[in-house]
């Protein structure tokens, strides 16, 4: 039965508390069949949660939602699905080691027999522009064909109401064009789109209309073309965001040199090959490139993690190759590495013992080996009070700060320190709107000290925002760095690497 | 050392309890639950086999106590670990050394009594070889060409992605465990019943570490578990045939042999994957993981 009225998706006064969180409080909203409909917002704003509710992941505990005319109040995923409601997930639902069908037919409730499986795949592929490969393994595929192979599990239940969250963020310009492509032509078959971003320009260009949600409440639903996107960020934070302060800066003489750095691959299994570049005093380098092109490896290699062959790592014309992260601290380089908890951080300890770890050698917290814990308290302190780190106290364990404090603690343990070069991965990954520009302008500021900085990011615009000269990491290989003045994001998406195999889509676009 | 087929009868028998485990513990394996107390399930099913066996006169109700009282042991790991979310490795030893000290306590009685024959089936070959044999090809079907064997691997790969998609994690944990169990059980009570015809404690001697053992070299796949079976009884069989003629090696290093196999086998294997992941043969994404789901 196809809805005639304005209306498929209608939430009223819905509300889920968690403990000591009010997640969602009286959200009510509306999807029209054919729309796609943003649901904009920072981290921690309730959107995941709001669409974990229609997705009957998560029970809400005030309100009701009406899915097509019918009340829907979905027990579990499956009810949901049933209902015609798909979902796209932000952290891919996705099982490796099995084959490209075997993960849509986990996928389905009522999965054709095997063999007819396949040919059911190439044909919405097909239709929608999305080739994939039905007997290959997903651990052999790229975070594009990944994030197809989820969408294709979801359109082979032919959903009303399509949920994505935040799909865009694992790809390049270029696949996320095709993305838009795939999603405008559900579109007009009459799908509904619920579309999760926090990108501000892409929710501008494609969704139809916007619902904004600001700690939990909505705001408001607003067509986003009309509005600019400050203005939508303004209505997100509450208060007019101020742009970060990029002057005072002088460029001195290079500080942090690599030449030829070629590595085995890690875990993530991209080798780094040939990879060189020089970041002056007062400069910030910004290398950009989706995840799994060398960003750890990048990371490991520079912070002494694993060592390099002699003459790849100098710091002022001192060779560090060959020393190991303490060593490359005294001498003034430093880093923090992308994963929070686990690789920055050790979540079962306090702020205080977690500062210490890094912050011992440069600000002599363990004079002659043994732990001095006043000054360790004091050091700690310091990074709460100058990073905002929201917090009751530098005795509270890290696992216990929001990803967003964390990470501020995380990086301001290292700016902190007066580092001569720094080097960070994804520093606002995670991180809501705020936070964000709080640590981009600490990193600027460290640069205005006379420190060379290196960002890598997957976040380009925030590698427009902050860096100086701006260099492509693709499987492994590091493009000549470039101005980053008059950059375009489309340049930079043709740098990456721009849309691999995906030409068949542009053929059935 | 000529291959008749009395050798190799001796052979599949001595795989025989080391194959049922191992076929259990890679059903448990696949559903992502590591369980070391096989060992311990074993023992208990020796035990409670031998016990049913003897007073019942039938050996096929031994086997199937075996299987109930293995599954019941199981059960308490089952619950430790997927409903109290304790921590696998621990509760997985502490299984094993519950289950050698119950059977050193309740089978005094039984020590020095004979086990009742087990009825020849067809070939000359009893039924429980032929089940075991059976159920390698059962389970390597049930698990690669069944809608219940896919979300058993699902949930084995990515327990958060089976869960997210609306599949019930700990349901299909437990279902695994209980079924892990009982094979084992099965296993056990096959050394006390058809190898040893008696019960001596802690009799199994570390079968069950050797079928851990060969559920990673057989990459968690059934007919890998199979020729490891084999490869162990082969070598048991060789090296106790060796003994019989009396070669100069002292016994005590004829004894280590199937041990020692079994060591290299696993070094040469694990000596040759690398840490590219999701090819054949690899652990399952969340093995030994605690699943909590947030609701």
């Amino acid at each position: 039965m196809r809805v005639t009225t304005t209306e498929l998706f209608r939430a009223e006064g819905l509300g889920k508390t968690y403990p000591g969180v009010r997640a969602n409080d009286d959200v009510s909203f509306s999807v029209r069949p054919g729309e796609i409909h943003a649901l904009l917002g920072e981290n921690g704003a309730g959107k995941s949660t709001l669409v974990k509710m229609i997705y009957g992941l998560v029970r809400p505990d005030a309100g009701r939602m009406r899915l097509g005319g019918a009340a829907h109040a979905p027990a579990d995923p499956r009810a949901a699905r049933a209902a015609g409601v798909g979902m796209v997930f932000q952290h891919f639902s996705l099982f490796d080691a099995l084959s490209v069908a075997e993960n849509v037919a986990l996928g389905m409730d009522a999965p054709p027999p095997r063999r007819q499986l396949p040919p059911r795949i190439a044909e919405v592929s097909a239709a929608y522009g999305l080739p994939l490969d039905p007997a290959r393994r997903i651990a052999g595929l790229s975070a594009g064909e990944r994030q197809r192979v989820e969408i294709v599990r979801c359109l082979l239940g032919e959903p009303r109401l399509l949920i994505m969250d935040e799909p865009t963020s694992v790809l390049t310009p270029q696949e996320a064009e095709i993305l838009f492509a795939t999603l405008r032509k559900l579109a007009a078959r009459g799908t509904a789109v619920l579309y999760i971003s926090h990108k501000l320009d892409e929710i501008r260009t494609h969704c139809d209309r916007a619902t904004i949600l600001r700690q939990g409440r909505v705001v408001g639903t607003v067509s986003p073309g009309e509005h600019t996107a400050r203005a939508l960020a303004a209505m997100m934070v509450g208060a007019e965001m101020r742009p970060v302060d990029r002057s005072g800066r002088q460029a001195g003489d290079a500080v942090l040199v690599v030449r030829g750095l070629t590595s085995a691959p890690g875990h993530a299994g991209t080798a780094l090959r040939d990879v060189g570049f020089a970041v002056r005093a007062g400069e910030i380098l910004g290398i950009g490139g989706v995840a799994g092109n060398g960003q750890e490896e990048l990371i490991a290699a520079l912070s002494g993690e694993t060592a390099g062959r002699p003459g790849t790592v100098l710091l002022s014309g001192a060779d560090l190759s060959a020393l190991g992260p303490e060593p490359r601290r005294r001498a003034g380089l430093l880093a923090a590495p992308e994963d929070r908890l686990g690789h920055a951080a050790v979540p079962e300890m306090s702020l205080t013992d977690n500062a210490l770890l890094t912050g011992a050698t440069r600000q002599r917290l363990a004079p002659r080996g043994v732990i001095d814990h006043a000054a360790a308290r004091a050091f700690a302190r310091r990074i709460i009070a100058a990073f905002d780190v929201r917090t009751p106290g530098p005795g509270t364990p890290a696992a216990s700060l929001s990803g967003g404090n964390l990470q501020k603690f995380v990086i301001g343990r290292e700016i902190l320190q007066d580092p001569r070069a720094l080097v960070v991965n994804q520093p606002t990954w995670g991180v809501d709107a705020g936070a964000a520009a709080a640590i981009r302008q600490a990193l600027l500021d460290l640069a205005r000290r006379g420190a060379a900085v290196v960002v890598i990011s997957q976040d380009l615009d925030e590698l427009l925002e902050l860096s100086d000269r701006f260099a492509a990491l693709n499987a492994g290989r590091l493009s000549a760095p470039v101005p980053t003045e008059g950059l375009t994001i489309e340049r930079i998406g043709l740098m990456l690497g721009g849309a691999h195999g995906m030409e068949v889509a542009h053929v059935a676009a | 050392m000529i291959l008749d087929v009395t050798t190799l009868l001796l052979l599949i028998s001595a795989a025989t309890p080391i194959l049922f485990a191992a076929l259990g513990e890679v059903i448990v394996e696949r559903a992502g639950v590591l369980n070391l107390g096989v060992e311990g399930l074993m023992i208990v099913g020796a035990l409670a086999g031998f016990a049913a066996a003897h007073a019942t006169g039938s050996t096929a109700l031994g086997f199937a106590v075996a299987a109930v009282a293995g599954a019941g042991l199981a059960m308490i790991f089952a619950v430790l670990t997927q409903m109290l979310l304790t921590n696998q490795v621990a509760t997985g030893l502490a299984l094993t050394l519950f289950g050698l000290g119950l059977t050193a306590m309740f089978g005094k009685p039984y020590e020095g009594i004979k086990a009742p024959p087990v009825p020849a089936g067809p070939l000359g070959v009893n039924a429980m070889i032929w089940l075991g044999l059976a159920l390698v090809p059962l389970i390597w079907l049930g698990l690669n060409r069944t809608r219940a064997g896919l979300i058993l691997r699902g949930v084995g790969e990515n327990h958060d992605a089976a869960h997210a998609l609306g599949y019930k994690v700990r349901a299909v944990r437990i279902a695994a465990i209980a079924a892990g169990g009982a094979l084992a059980g099965m296993g056990g009570a096959y050394i006390s019943i058809a190898i040893v015809l008696q019960w001596t404690e802690g009799m199994t001697a570390g079968a069950g570490w050797i079928a851990l053992a060969i559920v990673v070299f057989a990459g968690w796949n059934p007919w890998g578990a199979l020729a490891g079976a084999w490869l162990f009884g082969g070598v048991t069989v060789l090296q106790l045939r060796l003994q019989a003629a009396g070669v100069a090696v002292p016994v005590q290093l004829l004894s280590m042999a199937p041990y020692l196999a079994t060591i290299l086998v696993l070094v040469l294997i694990s000596a040759r994957q690398t840490y590219a992941r999701g090819g054949g043969g690899t652990a399952p994404g969340s093995l030994g993981r605690p699943f909590h789901a947030l609701r």
